[in-house]
């Protein structure tokens, strides 16, 4: 069956009709071909699929594509600034090494937004606590760190 | 003269799209009309297959076709990503077919449905009957060799193969021993744990040849593998390879890509795709070898080795894959670390009904490092000698040949690994806090560990690279490489090589998003940490070969009056100078455009070289540990710990951190958390999900610390060993050291869970 729902999706208005079945994770990718969006698991335990709903971090693949509606959804293609440039976050991940595979990259950039949304000064801790919904095989976790604590320092002195 | 590129912390190339989604991989690329395959996998762990029932299957709306073992090819195809082997002794074992009626582990591929969607595929799945004769399973070696068991691979009695290397004779060595200690330990079945599952489609293309795009670490091999599984000749197909998302030796291995053909070609050509589950990765593709050793060595008082034995069971669950190569490789291993004059290493690879093991992270040397290291640590206390000075007075030497593998070393840095080691962990002040924390009543410890590994894998297999480079009409200059980016980095090295030897900027290279066997020049692929060693020798040929031409096509355009040789002739930050007094003789853009559109003089510069590497050079390192052990909860806290590596001169010392940080991660994980169990009643993997299989998060790695010692090899093409596989070969045997200090019982078996942990705990106090 398919249902028509409304959202906005990277700042843009959207009508799209979905299959009730689907989930968000794939009415981005085969709808829209936002395949920035990455599926790792499809139930939600390795956080590749990680996008923004109204600000939290939410794994798509156990999203009902139907539940979006009405939502203010972004994915990492509508983390770049509009005129194209990467966000402090993504430059930091680029700089710092914290890219290797790429494939995990897309959610851990979500997730950072959003923790870094919440909590402008988190503590090593505090970081590692949550990004831990996000699965990396190839980095050990220390650069995405690295490139964490960079953007929280470098927020910091940009407002003194 | 000081290096440009060589040495520097280069930003990966792909980085900026990787960050912004943009980066495509297999299933970000779409294809018009693309149907999708989905398998039906056994519900047994071993029997034959009576009776399938498609006709319920094929109702369901947008099922285009349901294909069963009678449908697709029967050729037997090896899947191990190995080069071919012009030997057929040596080939691999062609123990696969496409489908299957004899069952060999939970999840064996019986039968494959086409269908328009996913969805429907799926639901097609739901209505297939499968009739079964159950057949007895055994998921460990000593079940499969027992009295009377089942052949799994007729003709086998379970062995997939049994060899001894000797050097010596045990028996004189043994009698020559003031003192033997024997000592057993175990190494579980991990995974890999990539975080892009195996994913494929193929196609026909408009010439008539089959096309696989695939999440490969190995195209050139998965062509040749997909041309034996068809009884085809191999250019009749062609693979390529978009972005990776991660390997580790589990798309090391042609797993997926004759059945996604082979769905291809039951539909006339059309395009279909295979996207696995993560259960079925975990339970249906490759998984790392479990190995038990068995170990005695015979002691001098003063701490030399006299003579070491060693029995190594490897399973290698229901199909060969990579088989007896990896155990294999622990014998020479030893004797890269350590001299042993009279040396037996026996080692046997097994069939059994678990997921087949392949290549993994480190390819048996995570396991013979677990072995050897921790025997070693078991050996010191016994013998009463330090553990860094029993390791010294065994170690082998630089300029000397290996025993077992007849390869020369002219580095080994573990020495110098060991000093500087202690340094940067601050050893002594660590021996002080622990012996401090120990009186306080803690379970606090220290240990280290030590490794050796290779640098691709000659003289047992072939080591072939190519590259082509050409100079673009700017002086940029596009370079074609057969070797496999998954992620690792590679490309953004081989851009530094390049940059290093024409001698321009590293960002006036350009490397390809995809490797592709129609265009991308012949390279075995991603393994064995072999690309910067091995395919970093036919970059630095190609861009020498490439140097020289554009030096000689300098001359050619000479203007009037501007005399000079070649010889005094170099190129530096894209401009052709004179080396004897560093003057501007041309800019390389210039030249570049001449070459291109002179009407009568010059050509487009190339050059297209392949190269064969007839050498080795091994890595040497190690890992320094401090941790605790909860009494309460048996949890192990690690507070430092370090890798420190001899890999010779480091390319890139960003993303060779990176590398070192992520085995490490891996290898902590292998000591404490990680091993995929199997229900003893059914056959069936227990925990292949994320879930349940402890993969470990953020929340649980500590911070890393990691160190280089840079003697720079003679053999590599810059100076440089390999690092891909290193940093996961001793964090497991450091930690276990560690705890076996902290807690004062050597625990032999990883994980090191709390369980295990509190069961030791509980039987030491009881014995007190």
């Amino acid at each position: 069956m398919l249902k028509k729902i409304n959202c906005i999706i990277n700042g843009e208005p959207k009508e799209i009709e979905v299959d009730v079945r689907e989930s968000l994770l794939d009415m981005l990718r085969n709808r829209l071909h936002l395949t920035g969006t990455k599926q790792g698991c499809g139930v939600g335990e390795c956080g590749a699929c990680a996008v923004l709903i109204d600000g939290n971090t939410i794994d798509s693949c156990i999203y009902m594509a139907v539940w979006a509606d009405g939502k203010n959804i972004t994915t990492i293609e509508g983390i770049s600034k509009p005129d194209g440039s990467l966000s402090d976050i993504q430059q930091n991940y680029v700089d710092k090494g914290a890219v290797q595979c790429g494939f995990c990259t897309p959610g851990f950039v979500i997730s950072t937004t959003a923790l870094l949304n919440k909590n402008d000064d988190p503590s090593r801790d505090e970081i590692r606590r949550g990004l831990s919904g996000n699965l990396c095989r190839c980095t050990g976790y220390q650069k995405i760190l690295d490139a964490v604590e960079t953007t929280v320092e470098q927020r910091r002195n940009s407002k003194k | 003269m000081e290096n440009t590129a060589i040495g520097k912390s280069q930003i990966r190339w792909d980085a900026v799209a990787k960050v912004t989604g943009r980066a495509n991989y297999t299933g970000d690329i779409p294809q018009k009309e693309m149907y999708h395959g989905k398998i039906y996998r056994a519900k047994i762990a071993h029997g034959m297959v009576k009776s399938i029932d498609v006709s319920e299957a094929l109702k369901v709306p947008g099922v285009i076709k349901v294909l069963t073992p009678d449908d697709v090819s029967s050729y037997s195809f090896p899947t191990a990503g190995h080069p071919y082997s012009l030997d057929p002794k040596l080939s691999d074992k062609a123990d696969r077919k496409i489908l299957t009626r004899h069952i060999r582990l939970y999840g064996d591929e019986i039968a494959a449905v086409i269908a328009k969607t996913e969805l429907a595929a799926e639901e097609a799945l739901g209505k297939i009957k499968v009739e079964y004769e159950e057949y007895e399973f055994y998921l460990t070696p000593e079940e499969s060799l027992k009295e009377g068991a089942l052949e799994i691979h007729e003709g086998t009695k379970n062995i997939i193969a049994d060899t001894t290397a000797e050097i010596g004779d045990l028996e004189t060595g043994f009698k020559e021993a003031d003192i033997l200690i024997e000592h057993d330990c175990y190494t579980p079945t991990v995974q890999h744990c990539q975080m892009e599952n195996q994913i494929a489609y193929a196609y026909k293309d408009v010439d008539g040849r089959w096309v696989c795009v695939t999440s490969t670490q190995i195209p050139h091999i998965c062509r040749r593998i997909l041309g034996q599984a068809f009884g085809m000749p191999w250019g009749r197909f062609r693979v390529i390879k978009p972005f990776v998302g991660g390997g580790f030796g589990n798309k090391q291995d042609v797993t997926i890509e004759p059945m996604v053909v082979a769905m291809s070609m039951a539909v006339g050509g059309k395009p279909v795709m295979l996207d696995l589950h993560r259960e079925e990765v975990f339970a249906c593709t490759r998984v790392r070898h479990a190995i038990s050793y068995k170990m005695k060595f015979g002691f001098k008082n003063d701490g030399r080795i006299v003579a070491g034995d060693i029995l190594a069971i490897s399973n290698n669950g229901a199909y060969a894959s990579h088989g007896h190569a990896v155990v294999a490789k622990g014998g020479g291993m030893v004797t890269a670390l350590y001299k042993v004059p009279n040396f037996k290493y026996h080692a046997m690879t097994v069939y059994t009904n678990i997921a087949a093991a392949g290549a993994m992270r480190g390819y048996g040397v995570p396991q013979i490092s677990y072995a050897i290291e921790t025997f070693m640590d078991t050996a010191a206390r016994k013998l009463g000698i330090d553990p860094f000075d029993l390791r010294k007075i065994n170690m082998t030497k630089a300029m000397e040949e290996n025993p077992l593998l007849h390869m020369t070393q002219y580095t080994m840095g573990l020495r110098e690994c060991i000093e500087q080691g202690k340094e940067r962990f601050q050893w002594e002040k660590r021996v002080e806090e622990v012996a401090a924390a120990k009186k306080a009543g803690k379970l606090r410890g220290l240990g280290f560990a030590a490794f050796a590994y290779t640098s691709g894998t000659y003289p047992k297999g072939l080591e072939a690279a190519g590259c082509r480079l050409v100079l673009n009409q700017d002086g940029s200059i596009k370079m074609m490489v057969g070797a496999t980016e998954i992620g690792q980095g590679s490309d953004t090295v081989f851009r530094q090589m390049v940059a290093e030897t024409v001698g321009v900027p590293v960002d006036m290279v350009y490397a390809d998003q995809v490797t592709d066997t129609d265009t991308s020049p012949f390279d075995t692929g991603a393994y064995a940490s072999r690309q910067t060693f091995v395919s970093g020798m036919a970059v630095k040929k190609a861009a020498e070969e490439l140097k020289e031409k554009i030096l000689l096509a300098a001359l050619e355009f000479a203007e009037e009056g501007q005399e000079a040789e070649t010889v005094d002739l170099d190129v530096k930050d894209c401009k052709v100078i004179k080396k004897s007094d560093g003057s501007l003789y041309t800019e390389l853009g210039d030249l570049a455009l001449k070459t291109y559109y002179h009407l009568n003089k010059g050509i487009c510069l190339t050059a297209d070289v392949s190269n064969k590497c007839i050498q080795n050079a091994y890595p040497y390192g190690g890992t320094f540990v401090d941790l605790e052990v909860d009494k309460v909860t048996g949890k192990v806290k690690i507070y430092n710990i370090l890798n420190i590596h001899d890999s010779g001169v480091i390319i890139n010392p960003l993303m060779a951190s990176g590398q070192v940080e992520g085995g490490m991660t891996m290898g902590i994980s292998y000591a404490l958390d990680e091993e995929l169990r199997y229900d003893s009643s059914t056959g069936k993997p227990l925990n292949n999900n994320l879930l349940d299989y402890k993969m470990p998060t953020m929340m649980d790695v500590p911070d890393l610390m990691v160190d280089f010692v840079e003697i720079p090899d003679p053999i590599g093409p810059y100076g440089n060993k390999s690092l891909g596989e290193p940093p996961n070969c001793s964090p497991a045997p450091a930690i276990r050291n560690a705890i076996a200090d902290a807690i004062g019982v050597d625990i032999n078996a990883i994980p090191i869970t709390p369980q295990k942990i509190i069961e030791v705990l509980n039987a030491k106090d009881k014995e007190v």
